[in-house]
């Protein structure tokens, strides 16, 4: 090989190596290291925890500890099935919110001028360029005791005493739909603009209604991005954590709290892991509609 | 194109309403005189200056700046790299296996990568703090940067990489005289991208972090938890209004890249 070619082919497998490596270490091992500490005992596993690996008869016997012990129990605790339910229900009612607000939205967007259309789309991106935390934190003050929604009700004379909407389900509802609606509506509205209107006017000069048309044409054409657009919010939605913390009460108890509550409170690692193992079992599901969307 | 009927910009009017009217009550509220939130006192920017005697906020505020910018460019360098290999070096072994790992933290549960890799910093009995964390968000937002600048990989032009290897250039000085600039400006986009994932995250950092490495969110985290004051606001305002700077300035650096590069 001449000297250009071999540098050239040094130059490739370090472009490739460099991440690679990085990831290996600091995704793949830790999430060995998860798979394996889900395996554990409580009091085996508990820290400060050093890894013990001393050649094979040591690896056999190390195998010969793991169990699903752990797994079993959060099979028989109706504590965490409750979590998981309450996660999926939450996580699949922010969706349809998300859908019905997202989606007219994403239509008027794509529908509205094309000198308007970028302008729009920086609109819907930037409140979710914003913290987070600061997302959040507003709607404390707007849905908290005497905060702003009950103000403007009570001024109104809409409501004579408060909400109390703060520390409850809809609440968590709420900041979730607000937190993740971009996240619907980009992928409908790249859809929804791509879609050839000349279909809509074929529909209408078939006889067809406008609403008649909408669910004929419009709406199946828009499917694969109602899809992603619903995995998309779906997804971090179930594991969420910081907005049943906040904006939730005492009975909303979402699987990211409870990992969150397991690791830092009870400070039961093992279980964590096993409650991290089964959310990500959880999330295949839709994983793979999100990829199926994306291929389509 | 026809102009919008009464329901649409209904739908426009409600969406952006609920998108940014919260915001906006959060920003209104920072210059409220008053610190009971129900009252309005009258205009007055004295939350702006109790911030700047809040030490433990301002010390949190810097090492967030700090760590996103190290681990910002962390993530763009592995990203890039990680674009490179995806987009040029076509099939290597275990290349599904990198694609997968690029793109996992993207819709993994913060909770999840955050354990994950305390559990690894505890394996190998690391100090924690600045640099945990900093490996820890350069590992999360690496994908968004691939991503980016893959984007920008897949859109120009592979003959002019081609006509300067075939003038004898190195694989180098390729990337360094032809590649680079022109993806400089998703280069760029990406870093800001990283920057701000960052200096957002408040999960992966509470679980990766140690002792005397409070972040900003973190901070803000606690504050929150026990309730709403208007120096909060402030807080949240001034954060608001850098990172709206810094999305309008990326936003006209991908224009410029794409007017210039195709």
């Amino acid at each position: 090989m001449s000297a250009p070619a071999a540098f050239a082919a040094r130059w490739s497998r370090l472009v490739v190596a460099v991440p690679y490596l990085w990831l290996l270490l600091f995704f793949l091992t830790p999430f060995a290291i998860v798979l394996r500490m889900a395996m554990s005992d409580a009091d085996t596993a508990l820290p400060p925890y050093a890894p013990h690996f001393e050649g094979f008869a040591t690896l056999r016997e190390f195998i010969s500890k793991l169990d699903f012990e752990n797994f079993r129990l959060l099979a028989d605790d109706a504590l965490y099935w409750d979590s998981y339910l309450q996660s999926l229900r939450l996580a699949g009612q922010t969706t349809l919110i998300a859908l019905a607000i997202g989606y007219p939205l994403a239509y008027a967007m794509a529908a509205a001028p094309r000198h308007w259309r970028p302008v729009l789309l920086v609109l819907v991106v930037l409140p979710f360029w914003t913290s987070f935390l600061i997302r959040v934190y507003a709607w404390i003050g707007i849905l908290r005791p005497e905060g702003l929604l009950d103000m403007v009700l009570g001024g109104l004379g809409l409501t004579s005493e408060p909400l109390r909407l703060l520390n409850t389900e809809a609440a968590v509802l709420i900041g979730m739909v607000y937190s993740y609606l971009p996240f619907m509506v980009l992928p409908l509205y790249a859809t929804l603009e791509k879609l050839d209107r000349s279909l809509l006017e074929a529909a209408a000069d078939l006889g067809a209604t406008p609403v008649r048309a909408f669910l004929t044409v419009t709406l199946p054409l828009s499917l694969p991005g109602i899809l992603a657009g619903a995995a998309l919010v779906f997804i971090p939605s179930v594991g969420e954590f910081v907005i049943p913390d906040l904006l939730g009460g005492p009975d909303t108890v979402m699987i990211g709290k409870v990992l969150w509550n397991e690791f830092f409170s009870n400070r039961d690692w093992p279980l964590a892991s096993t409650v991290a193992i089964v959310l990500l079992i959880v999330l295949v599901l839709p994983l793979a509609l999100l990829q199926r969307a994306r291929l389509a | 194109m026809k102009r919008l009927g009464p329901g649409l910009i209904l739908a426009l009017v409600v969406g952006f309403a609920f998108l940014y009217l919260p915001i906006l009550a959060l920003v209104a509220y920072s210059f409220n005189a008053s610190r009971l939130v129900t009252v309005w006192g009258g205009f007055s920017t004295h939350w702006y200056g109790a911030l700047l005697s809040n030490q433990p906020l301002l010390d949190a505020a810097w090492l967030s700046l700090r760590l996103a910018f190290v681990s910002a460019t962390l993530a763009t360098g592995l990203g890039a790299l990680a674009a490179l290999a995806l987009a040029r070096h076509g099939r290597f072994r275990g290349r599904l296996l990198f694609s997968g790992m690029v793109l996992a933290p993207l819709v993994m549960p913060e909770v999840i990568t955050g354990l994950s890799l305390l559990l690894l910093f505890v394996a190998v009995d690391v100090e924690r703090g600045f640099w945990t964390v900093t490996i820890a968000h350069a590992t999360f937002s690496l994908g968004f940067a691939c991503i980016v600048v893959q984007a920008r990989l897949a859109g120009f032009d592979r003959s002019l990489e081609e006509a300067a290897r075939d003038l004898g250039a190195t694989p180098l000085v390729t990337f360094w005289t032809v590649t680079l600039p022109l993806i400089w400006p998703a280069v760029a986009a990406a870093w800001m991208l990283a920057f701000t994932l960052s200096l957002d995250d408040l999960v992966i950092a509470s679980f990766t972090t140690g002792p005397g490495a409070t972040t900003l969110p973190m901070r803000l985290y606690s504050a929150i938890r026990l309730g709403v004051s208007p120096e909060i606001n402030a807080a949240c305002t001034l954060m608001i209004g850098a990172v709206a700077l810094a999305v309008i300035a990326a936003s006209l650096l991908l224009k410029r890249g794409q007017a210039v590069g195709g």
